[in-house]
């Protein structure tokens, strides 16, 4: 037997096995998702294998490592957000996403670290020889918003996009002020005397690890599309250079001390639109699928660790810092979206609601990201105790959090809801409504960005569509493209049932020799059968709005939602009538 | 409407005249790539063109986008005896109306509401269905026994809705 020759691989693949039978299980009972999102159930199974661990070995199992964490779990997740993340949507909220993100971090941080260092003062709690910097340390890597638990949680709550995009967003970009703000006030600790200067240079470093970032992603991105170019007689390895490209941003990034999210996320942005013309169908495809299924593991691996690591005898339980922690958490970033989503609302008429207020403050998740910055801390006398609060806040945010959100938005909907349901009519007629708006909007436009937008449109088709297409032709969106592949569909299958008339493709739409009454139809009408049926046959199948569905799912591909279906049925019948 | 929402409109104008000759066609519209997906998209581009031309100026643009002004508070008490502004309740609801009445008859008839309700709804929905559907939202509305929804009939039926919030753009002020 052996083991020691193939133990690292073997093991590593136990546990993703793990994950993937785990992820399996919860979906074999259709109810359990709906009730406990999955990310509480991952962290279950995880504490629950620390624990045999720790039973059987009788040491603390193994805690997850900083790095594997950064370097190699992170990364799938990332890349997957940043290239499915909908464009249009995200750069027209940009400015409140970045307002949120830069402004109601520093705000959190700030906030939660001063007010546990009052609560280190008071004398009863022998918490005197955390120092204001600690406190601001630990303050600075509790309070970002983590995207992973939030995509986690977001997913079973249907939000509209706006909102979801808001969160999401912010989860994304406060990794730049996080990194700065923990890197600072590391250095902080270890220099004998801070001066303002260090102060200074800190604000900068913020600017320079940001756009840093950025920058670096944006240039890999093009490298990539510019690969891509040339791929025409291998298209074999074409998806391999979506994945190497983005993943060497992000390493890059971490080399140079920027922030390696934001720059996957300018790489996958970047690049996506040129890399898709240029490699086959095919690839496409499967760089689609890889990124799912590797964001799937990953993402599934952190929760299972995080479980696996909350149980051993790394924890000095300090029972009012912990429920202090929490309590200002909660506080904190409520108050800071409360104020800014005041200054929001003065700039935009676009209005955030309270209802969306809410759900921004409470699905400030926390997640396995301060729990591997917490592991990173030096190791000074107070460390177990930052660990031990990091692991209540994480698992109070995923559990109880993630499990009342959806109940509390059902609840906050539902108080805004009619006393009598609406009639057939009234339902028609205001999907007719909704429906007429969103097409005026779109004809009005979209005001402000759109100046940006023509300008790097213009730039986009004079300049960089040359370099980084194969082959360059007036760009098409992805309706047109869509609205051609269905054409091709169309005539071949027309072609194959050897007609060349209009054959209607849809039995349903055929009209039958049926002879309805009018009369008779009248007084079925009024059947309250009928009506049900009615009712419910208007839920399933009014076309949704544009807007009122989340744009970006972790478990299923772009193309697979039943919105695209719809779009797919919309077209074929303005082809037809025309 | 204020000075600088003329000039954003304007702009918005010019960007879609790819033609640059001062007025949009039917194509212009049809280049947007959310209207084509919107199942009442025909429609919409249908109102911005007065009867029977294909051309429409900025004047005509923005008096149909007029339609959409959210209203003020402070509109409602002014100008009693002045002609109603375009985007009073009773307005809005006849833009809606006349996307609705296609021969303009002023009653939206049976079959003018089945074809709207077959661009909102599926391919899955037979015929049958669909017909009872619409029979079922005339009768609902149906007060003088035509058999059709008058103007007066759509507004009552319409009556506990938010038709001012609904029929708003959002970001116009």
């Amino acid at each position: 037997l052996d083991y020691q020759h193939v133990q690292v691989p073997f093991e590593i693949t136990l546990w993703i096995m793990l994950a993937s039978l785990a992820k399996i299980g919860f979906h074999l009972y259709n109810k359990l998702p709906s009730v406990v999102p999955e990310s509480c159930l991952l962290i279950f199974v995880g504490l629950i294998m620390g624990g045999i661990i720790y039973g059987l070995n009788d040491r603390s199992p193994p805690v997850m490592d900083s790095d594997i964490f950064f370097l190699y779990l992170l990364p799938p997740i990332v890349l997957d957000a940043g290239y499915f993340m909908p464009s249009r949507p995200f750069f027209e909220n940009i400015g409140t996403i970045l307002l949120y993100a830069v402004v109601g971090t520093i705000w959190n941080v700030f906030g939660i670290g001063f007010s546990l260092y009052g609560i280190c003062q008071v004398k009863a709690f022998r918490l005197q020889d955390v120092s204001l910097l600690h406190n601001l340390l630990f303050g600075s890597l509790i309070a970002a918003v983590d995207p992973v638990a939030v995509l986690a949680v977001f997913e079973e709550i249907h939000v509209n996009e706006k909102l979801h995009i808001l969160v999401f967003g912010e989860s994304l970009l406060n990794d730049a002020v996080t990194v700065v703000l923990y890197k600072l006030f590391r250095s902080f600790c270890e220099m004998p005397t801070i001066k303002s200067m260090d102060v200074f240079a800190g604000v900068g470093k913020f600017f320079v690890v940001g756009l840093g970032g950025v920058l670096v992603g944006l240039a890999f991105g093009m490298t990539a599309a510019f690969t891509t170019r040339f791929t025409k007689d291998i298209r074999v390895i074409e998806p391999l250079f979506v994945f190497l490209y983005s993943y060497l941003s992000y390493l890059t990034a971490e080399m140079f001390h920027l922030s390696g999210i934001v720059a996957i996320i300018a790489c996958a942005m970047g690049m996506k639109r040129y890399v898709e013309a240029n490699i086959s169908l095919k690839s496409h495809t499967t760089v689609k699928y890889f990124m799912k299924m590797w964001s799937s593991v990953s993402d599934t691996l952190i929760f299972i660790f995080l479980g696996v690591s909350t149980i051993g005898e790394n924890h000095e339980w300090n029972w009012p810092y912990i429920c202090f922690t929490v309590i200002f958490c909660l506080v904190w970033r409520a108050l800071g979206v409360l104020v800014l989503t005041f200054f929001v609302n003065r700039l935009h008429v676009n209005t955030i609601t309270g209802k969306d207020q809410f759900i921004i403050a409470y699905g400030g998740l926390r997640g396995a990201i301060c729990f591997s910055l917490v592991f990173l801390l030096p190791d000074f006398h107070r460390k177990k105790l930052f660990i031990a609060a990091t692991t209540v806040v994480i698992l109070f945010t995923v559990f109880i959090q993630g499990m009342t959100i959806r109940p509390l938005v059902d609840l906050l909907a539902v108080k805004r809801k009619r006393e009598s349901a609406p009639t057939v009519g009234e339902q028609i007629h205001i999907r007719f409504l909704d429906h007429l708006l969103a097409g005026i909007e779109d004809i009005s436009g979209h005001w402000g960005q759109y100046y940006w937008k023509d300008k790097l449109e213009y730039f986009n088709s004079k300049y960089l569509q040359k370099i980084l297409l194969r082959e360059y032709d007036q760009p098409k969106s992805s309706i047109v493209l869509l609205y051609e592949k269905l054409e091709r569909k169309h005539a071949i299958e027309l072609a194959e049932a050897g007609q060349l008339g209009h054959a209607p493709s849809h039995p349903s739409l055929l009209n039958d020799n049926r002879t309805i009454l009018r009369d008779k139809k009248l007084e079925d009408a009024l059947n309250p059968d009928v009506l049900e049926n009615i009712q419910e046959i208007l839920a399933r199948n009014l076309y949704r709005i544009r807007r009122t569905g989340p744009a970006y799912n972790r478990h299923t591909l772009p193309g697979e939602t039943e919105h695209v279906e719809h779009t797919k049925e919309i077209l074929i019948l303005r082809h037809r009538s025309l | 409407v204020s000075h600088s929402q003329i000039t954003r409109l304007y702009s918005r104008f010019t960007s879609l005249d790819k033609g640059e000759n001062g007025t949009l066609s039917r194509e212009d519209f049809q280049r947007i790539p959310e209207l084509a997906i919107n199942p009442l998209g025909d429609r919409i581009i249908n109102a911005f063109f007065p009867e029977g031309e294909d051309q429409v100026n900025f004047r005509g643009f923005m008096r149909t986008l007029a339609h959409f002004r959210p209203i003020e508070d402070n509109e409602k008490s002014k100008d009693q005896n002045g002609p109603e502004p375009l985007n009073s309740r009773s307005n809005k609801l006849h833009f809606a109306f006349r996307l609705y009445d296609l021969d303009k008859d002023g009653k939206i008839s049976r079959d003018e509401l089945l074809q709207v309700l077959r661009m909102m709804v599926g391919v899955n929905i037979s015929d049958e269905q669909l017909g009872s559907i619409a029979d079922r939202t005339i009768q609902e509305a149906d007060q003088d026994g035509d058999s059709a929804i008058s103007f007066a009939e759509f507004v009552k039926v319409l009556e506990k809705v938010d038709v001012e919030q609904k029929m708003s753009i959002r970001f116009l002020h």
